[in-house]
């Protein structure tokens, strides 16, 4: 609350002539009762920003200068979607993944691979690339499945870095330089709306999802693990569908990644895939799944303008991490919602 | 058939020694990380990166202010006991309890460090730190640097010096009364703010020291910080949480086995054989060798 009203609650009334009045709406009647369609302002209220965001998102490519930054939108788009599964596995589901290049890595070496070896075209390796790797990845991380606590960050955490070790040990996968001259997109626009889609796709079915029967279930085993195996469910195997959930995301990331740079290299499971969703999160505002993509418009471009920075730049996200987790944990989509759902107003004392 | 007898003989002497070098270097890495996480349940994942700013700063007061080794040592150890209680004083205090925020925070500060350190060019053959005894033993027919003897030295008295810290000193004992039982403990009277401040500063100060121990055997690199964290975490789920005997039991299982796989596979599996044996443990037995505390509740 501002001053004035702490002043008028403590009985200094005479001093102050006006305080600052704020009315929540009524979300719950507003969006859910016929009164949500009782007149144009109303359905207004409802749909105009998800209208905002889905006619922005798919303008984008229109705006852009150059084709640079088309590929920055694309880049955007790869985060948006690692962002998003973050967002869903921490905030609904409780599992907090410190390795988003586990799926960038595993989606995109398989579609290099299913595309170099097999002849296949991108029509068939991102579908396959995007099951396939998210089935490989739940079954690597199904082991820290039935264990609460920090197991779960610590093996995600520990896949990329281990795995990146072993493709440039043994040499396999192309080693250090990668698997070259993987087949590109046929068209520039294909490449450009197929990720957008995907990310607006991801983003409503996300959150149509947890607000389903098995979205509660999600959330059960979030908050009282306990009460839901006590109903009989198994938690492991929720907690798998929503990993496989997650990294299916990211593994189409991946394989759509490989495909626009025409390599699959060992950069696929760097820090950055696993850190800046994450940072994308705290700062757009966890738990909202609008809050990760808006984050991932605002750091990835922040990102590549500092790509002459090289390491630096995981430094930077880092320190915002870092901040943002400290200082604002509630994000900027938490805020604005909030306040998009409230009067604000002055009135007299 | 007598040289077919003699050559393992020497393998088997090589893979002991080793092994056991190995395992004391693995000890010395996981004990703070078994202090703080395993003891008093402060998920540090900038573990690592303490350990790297270590070797850092040692190098530093050596070779750029030119004092002495040992004064050196003293200083930087210190340094890292006050980074360490300022990490749970200025990030950790603000996040306790949400496990989720926890890591990530102090993942992010190990991580904005461990970079920072990469992109100002620390790498590479310069940095080394000076042995503490020049020359080596033979023992059975293998000659063997000093250094790694005070290895095993350092990590026999750490690991003494903190299971009797844990146990028989009030300090100790009000750590492992935290981690069992944060608010049975405060009613008891123990600060946990302080307690874990406490924890925090000694986890850096024996990262530390391992880092100074260790470090003089080859060159500081950043990546070190990332190996150093997956190594002690493995350590310290494959012992079992809360658990000194399990830890070191742990370190001598990794420690064996990654010099076997560096013997008779490849010498790359050395951070595979970590991963797997996390796996492993979790699929088998989730609580680790000797893990007690809260057995139940880490299972669902």
């Amino acid at each position: 609350m501002n001053d004035d009203g702490r002043k008028t609650m403590n009985g200094e009334i005479g001093a102050i002539e006006r305080r600052k009045e704020r009315l929540d709406r009524g979300i719950k009647v507003r969006t859910e009762g016929i009164y949500a369609i009782s007149s144009w302002e109303e359905v207004a209220y409802l749909a105009l920003p998800r209208l905002i965001l889905i006619l922005g998102i798919l303008l984008l490519p229109f705006l852009m200068p150059s084709l640079y930054w088309n590929r920055v939108i694309s880049i955007v788009g790869i985060y948006g979607l690692l962002a998003l599964g973050f967002d869903f596995l921490a905030h609904y589901v409780g599992l907090v993944s410190l390795g988003g290049s586990l799926f960038i890595g595993v989606g995109g070496y398989l579609a290099a691979i299913l595309n170099k070896s097999f002849g296949l075209s991108p029509l068939f390796t991102i579908p396959a690339a995007t099951l396939g790797g998210a089935i490989l990845c739940t079954l690597l991380i199904l082991p820290a499945l039935p264990l609460r606590g920090v197991y779960f960050a610590i093996v995600t955490l520990m896949y990329p870095l281990v795995l990146f070790r072993i493709i440039e040990a043994l040499n396999i996968l192309g080693g250090t330089d990668g698997i070259l001259g993987v087949a590109s997109f046929p068209n520039p626009w294909v490449e450009q709306y197929l990720i957008l889609f995907v990310v607006i796709i991801a983003l409503f079915g996300l959150r149509r999802l947890v607000n389903e029967d098995i979205g509660l279930v999600f959330r059960g085993v979030k908050d009282n693990d306990q009460a839901v195996k006590a109903s009989g469910l198994s938690i492991t195997y929720y907690k798998a569908i929503a990993v496989f959930i997650t990294s299916a995301l990211g593994c189409f990331g991946g394989a759509y990644f490989v495909h626009i740079y025409m390599v699959a290299g060992i950069s696929l499971f760097a820090l950055d895939y696993s850190v800046i969703p994450i940072a994308a999160t705290v700062i757009g505002g966890g738990g909202t799944l609008v809050g990760p993509l808006l984050g991932c418009f605002i750091l990835v471009p922040i990102s590549e303008l500092l790509r002459a920075f090289g390491t630096l730049r995981i430094v930077f996200y880092s320190v915002i991490l870092l901040a943002f987790i400290m200082f604002r944990s509630e994000g900027i989509m938490v805020y604005a919602q909030r306040k998009y759902h409230q009067f604000e107003r002055w009135v007299k004392v | 058939m007598f040289h077919r007898s003699i050559i393992p003989v020497f393998l088997l002497m090589d893979i002991l020694i080793y092994g056991i070098i190995n395992s004391f270097s693995l000890a010395l890495m996981a004990i703070g990380f078994t202090l703080v996480y395993g003891i008093s349940r402060l998920p540090n994942f900038a573990h690592g990166a303490i350990y790297v700013i270590t070797g850092f700063l040692v190098w530093s007061l050596v070779y750029l202010l030119k004092l002495n080794y040992v004064i050196s040592i003293l200083l930087a150890l210190m340094i890292m006991g006050l980074v360490g209680a300022a990490i749970y004083r200025f990030v950790l205090i603000r996040v306790r309890g949400m496990a989720t925020s926890e890591i990530i925070a102090t993942y992010a500060l190990g991580l904005a460090v461990l970079e920072f350190l990469r992109w100002r060019g620390f790498k590479g053959m310069t940095y080394t730190l000076p042995v503490f005894i020049e020359g080596s033993v033979t023992i059975a027919g293998i000659p063997i640097d000093l250094q790694r003897i005070i290895v095993i030295a350092i990590g026999i008295v750490v690991v003494t010096f903190m299971w009797l810290f844990t146990h028989f000193n009030k300090t100790g004992l009000a750590l492992r009364g935290m981690a069992q039982d944060e608010h049975a403990a405060m009613m008891l009277g123990i600060d946990s703010d302080w307690m874990a401040i406490i924890a925090m500063a000694m986890g850096s100060i024996l990262a530390g020291i391992a880092a100074i121990t260790l470090l003089p055997l080859g060159n500081i690199v950043v990546e070190a910080g990332y190996n150093v964290l997956i190594l002690s975490i493995a350590v310290c789920i494959v012992g079992g949480l809360g658990s000194w005997v399990g830890a070191i039991l742990a370190a001598f299982m990794i420690g064996f086995v990654q010099i076997i796989t560096v013997a008779y596979i490849q010498s790359h599996f050395h951070m595979v054989v970590a991963l797997l044996a996390i796996i492993i443990t979790l699929i088998l037995r989730p609580s680790g060798l000797f893990g007690k505390q809260k057995e139940l509740e880490e299972r669902v």
